[in-house]
């Protein structure tokens, strides 16, 4: 079968005595949401409900609004019609409430953007230091901790041009971990890294969803998709086109664009 | 049909070697660096004779043939000039400036009372040289010492008036002295005001962003001297009468606002390498504007414009000597007065030597600027390799 060849390699079965979808607790919920570059419709009438837990894999072509989406949950870009709320935050021109949200999202970027100037340690310290004001001490002690978790803590003292794509990659994943968010946003982590990096960093992904993590992912590793979310969410033209389980989602694709894209890109 | 088998395995992987000797040690320096090519040869070859054409020559005349003693012009005189060298000598006539030394360093500064002015150069070392060496602590406390505490310490040493000290005026300074005020305001006021320009004209804000742009285009579209000019006689016309402003201090904000202008664009393009990404992560973890530009965007950008603004530095320090058309005497200024207006030294080589004496001081702390601006470049560098 086709689907079964594009299912990485992800050998270790996935734990989900933790995975908790709630049934009443909102995490991100956007309601009717339009978003204009100029005179360029890029998001059109979005409508998206995220409960506590969930772990949306969001998917589609290049062009067709998936990151421009998920950088709005966190103000990155600004809507100018509809809602968008944040863990009951509505998100406004209102920087304080901006504030808020983002202390709460973490977010992992394609290219990284750790800081070149600081050491691994330092940059996984500094947001809990200056924002969140925890001491130095206890602010390094969770930052090894999540160095440990991402399986680099002997990379502590180096600068971030000194390790690979995956270390960074990963260095980044802690980093955000170390505000201690209660909703990740990942922004196609893993198409900047060799073929030999992502699973190193799928992996940390898939730790990060088995503790119940709420996630939302733009990514085009359909393996991750499969094992790891509970809604596949299709993207084209600034809308979304299509929504399912990942099961139903990639064996029984209903919109004529979504059985396109998946042909192409299963191939 | 070709009979050709595709299938290969390594039995053994290689060990790394050392490199072949022509790839490496002095003989390899010199044909990668000297004789590359023919063209680089011959400009080796013309280097080299250009060399052994001109260090001689300049050699004799700063050191070998020099005059080192003497009390007046006469020592510095050829028998057909009224003393007692040989016709056609040339050489440097350094007892001119031993003679005039004290007024190159301290102008009119009373006798007495300079070593006021050494102190506060003493105490300026003491505070500048452990806040240039990376590896000695405390560089907050040090910097609020040389940068908050030293200009007061030193406002109240220099100028007197209190504490017993003897008041002395702005109009007796001189020399280096003044050379090395000017520049220290200059640089201590522009760093943190062209930062605070770059960032005015890159806010969002219109207004905040309008008046960086008026200032910045303002400034650099006037020449300095015209600045100074401004300072000096048109700001006394616009101030109600009684007021009056020290003719230094009119000078020193004069400087400073100039150099700032020129700071804030260097530091703007410093501004505009970091990209978007590092705005973004810094966003991302709830970084405020300030937490944001102050430990994520500017120390990357005042890093990256090394180069430009200890090149801003330079130049704002050799600027300096700008202030003689105010009549203010700097240590250029010093050293041109004394060969005009001296007729002790009145010789054929009082010129040169002085001009070569105000060039070689200008030289060593424009040099020691860029040697330690290269320094802290590598220290800093901690790889943009992606």
């Amino acid at each position: 079968m086709a689907i079964e060849n594009a299912v990485s390699d992800q050998d270790r079965d996935v734990d989900r005595s933790k995975m908790h979808i709630s049934d009443t607790e909102v995490a991100v919920d956007i309601k009717g949401m339009h978003k204009w570059y100029g005179d360029f419709h890029v998001l059109r009438d979005i409508n998206l409900k995220v409960m506590r837990g969930e772990r949306i894999v969001i998917c589609g072509p290049s062009g067709s609004g998936k990151s421009t989406l998920i950088r709005c949950i966190n103000r990155l870009e600004e809507h100018q019609k509809g809602q968008i709320i944040v863990d009951g935050t509505e998100l406004t021109d209102d920087l304080k409430k901006i504030d808020v949200v983002r202390r709460d999202v973490g977010m992992v970027f394609q290219h990284f953007n750790l800081f070149p100037h600081l050491t691994i340690l330092e940059n996984c310290t500094l947001a809990p230091i200056w924002v969140r004001k925890t001491p130095r001490k206890q602010a390094e002690e969770t930052a090894m901790h999540f160095l440990r978790r991402v399986k680099i803590p002997e990379q502590a003292n180096k600068y971030p041009g000194q390790l690979s794509g995956g270390q960074q990659q990963r260095v980044a994943i802690a980093r955000s971990l170390c505000m201690n968010p209660r909703i990740m946003l990942f922004d196609e982590p893993t198409s900047a890294l060799d073929p030999e990096m992502i699973k190193e960093v799928l992996d940390t992904m898939v730790g990060l969803a088995e503790e119940g993590m709420t996630m939302l992912c733009v990514t085009h590793e359909m393996g991750f998709a499969r094992k790891v979310a509970n809604r596949v969410i299709f993207m084209d033209q600034g809308q979304i086109v299509e929504q399912n389980t990942p099961a139903e989602f990639f064996n029984d694709p209903k919109h004529e664009r979504t059985k396109l894209f998946l042909s192409q890109i299963l191939h | 049909m070709q009979e050709h088998d595709l299938s290969w395995v390594r039995t053994e992987m290689t060990l790394a070697q050392r490199a072949p000797s022509r790839e490496a040690g002095a003989f390899a320096w010199g044909r990668k660096n000297l004789f590359a090519t023919p063209l680089n040869s011959l400009m080796t070859a013309i280097a080299i004779v250009a060399v052994a054409w001109f260090l001689p020559k300049i050699l004799s005349w700063v050191l070998f043939d020099a005059v080192w003693t003497g009390a007046d012009r006469t020592a510095c005189l050829t028998t057909a000039q009224g003393g007692e060298l040989p016709v056609g000598w040339s050489g440097a006539c350094w007892p001119f400036v031993s003679s005039r030394f004290g007024y190159f360093m301290f102008g009119r500064y009373p006798l007495d009372e300079r070593w006021r002015v050494i102190l506060t150069g003493v105490i300026f070392i003491a505070l500048l040289v452990p806040l240039l060496i990376p590896r000695v602590p405390y560089k907050g406390l040090n910097a609020v010492l040389i940068f908050g505490v030293f200009p007061v310490v030193a406002f109240i040493l220099l100028l007197g008036g209190v504490f017993g000290l003897q008041h002395v005026e702005t109009s007796l300074w001189g020399g280096l002295m003044v050379t090395l005020v000017l520049s220290y305001v200059g640089i201590a006021v522009s760093l943190p005001l062209g930062i605070l320009l770059a960032l005015g004209r890159r806010s969002r804000m219109p207004v905040v962003k309008l008046l960086s742009v008026i200032f910045i285009e303002t400034v650099r579209g006037v020449p300095l001297v015209t600045v100074l000019f401004m300072a000096a006689f048109m700001l006394p016309l616009f101030v109600p009468p009684g007021v009056t402003f020290d003719k230094l201090l009119r000078a020193l904000i004069g400087v400073a606002l100039f150099a700032s202008a020129y700071m804030a664009e260097v530091i703007r393009g410093g501004l505009q390498a970091i990209p978007r990404g590092q705005y973004e992560g810094a966003d991302s973890l709830g970084l405020g504007y300030w937490q944001k530009m102050g430990l994520i965007v500017m120390p990357q950008a005042l890093k990256l414009v090394i180069p430009g603004i200890v090149n801003s530095f330079i130049s704002l320090f050799k600027d300096t000597t700008l202030v003689l058309i105010i009549s203010m005497f700097d240590l250029l200024g010093t050293v041109k007065q004394s060969i005009s207006g001296d007729p002790t030294w009145a010789t054929p080589q009082t010129a040169k030597t002085g001009y070569v004496f105000a060039a070689l001081i200008f030289w060593i702390f424009c040099f020691g600027m860029s040697r330690y601006s290269m320094f802290m470049e590598r220290r800093l560098d901690t790889g943009h390799r992606r």
